[in-house]
């Protein structure tokens, strides 16, 4: 025991059994974002509201489909841990619960579908 | 340690005690424009998909999404898109430990609430 640190024999010993994961997840999705985001605006603005075979063509490119498939799977994961944060501050016991699976489900439904979207535009 | 005054403790000022300041309403902000980004995500996916479909499916949601409440619902969703990023920098910038006194956050706040609306004009007259 002597040779213990103190950090290390206070390691495993909190009630919330697991360290800051969930906040350096929004870190890491967030600085993605950063670069994503305005490659998106720039290369999915354009598209709205344009003919349908101009917008199967350009998504048929490899860049605007990466970027849009990107953005959709970062962005949903990072709108998951984000909304599951507030939903923690301000609910407790059933109804967080319920709330934090709803989020998950639509979260994942969403990225799934968009992803779904641009292969088959882009394959 | 006997609690004998369970339940009958005074409580601390909350929220609506406060007089609304620059940093606490650009806080909330970011939270809102977060969670308010969901329903432009989902049209988004929505026009991917009918777009993956065929011109018919296209031409339904692309006309929602450029009609009236379409649009003013993709350019609130641009200005949240921006001004989340730029409300996202000042916590990378806070996380780093740096800027936490009162006039660097201030400056900060209006950098937030003022970036955002010249990012959001400069994209409507890029794109």
């Amino acid at each position: 025991m002597a040779y213990l640190t103190d950090r290390k024999r206070a390691v495993g010993m909190g009630a919330a059994k697991s360290g800051p994961h969930h906040h350096w997840n929004m870190i890491v999705s967030s600085v993605a974002l950063l670069i994503l985001v305005p490659l998106f605006i720039f290369t999915f603005g354009p598209m709205l509201g344009a003919p349908h075979a101009d917008v199967v063509a350009y998504f048929a490119r490899p860049f605007p489909a990466i970027v849009a498939g990107l953005t959709i799977a970062v962005g949903f994961m990072h709108f998951k841990n984000g909304a599951q944060v507030a939903i923690e501050d301000y609910t407790d016991g059933l109804t967080r619960q319920v709330l934090i699976i709803a989020v998950t489900c639509i979260s994942y439904a969403a990225a799934a579908t968009g992803l779904f979207a641009i292969a088959r535009i882009a394959l | 340690m006997a609690d004998v005054n369970r339940g009958n403790r005074p409580l601390s000022p909350h929220l609506q005690i406060y007089r609304p300041q620059l940093t606490s309403i650009t806080s909330i902000l970011t939270r809102i424009t977060g969670n308010a980004l969901l329903l432009g995500a989902i049209l988004t996916v929505w026009w991917f998909l009918a777009a993956s479909y065929g011109a018919e499916y296209f031409a339904t949601a692309d006309g929602v999404i450029t009609s009236f409440l379409g649009d003013l619902i993709m350019f609130g969703s641009l200005w949240a898109l921006w001004y989340h990023a730029l409300a996202g920098v000042r916590h990378l910038i806070w996380d780093s430990g740096r800027g936490f006194d009162l006039g660097t956050a201030t400056k900060l706040g209006w950098a937030v609430v003022i970036g955002s609306v010249v990012l959001t004009i400069l994209t409507v007259i890029v794109i």
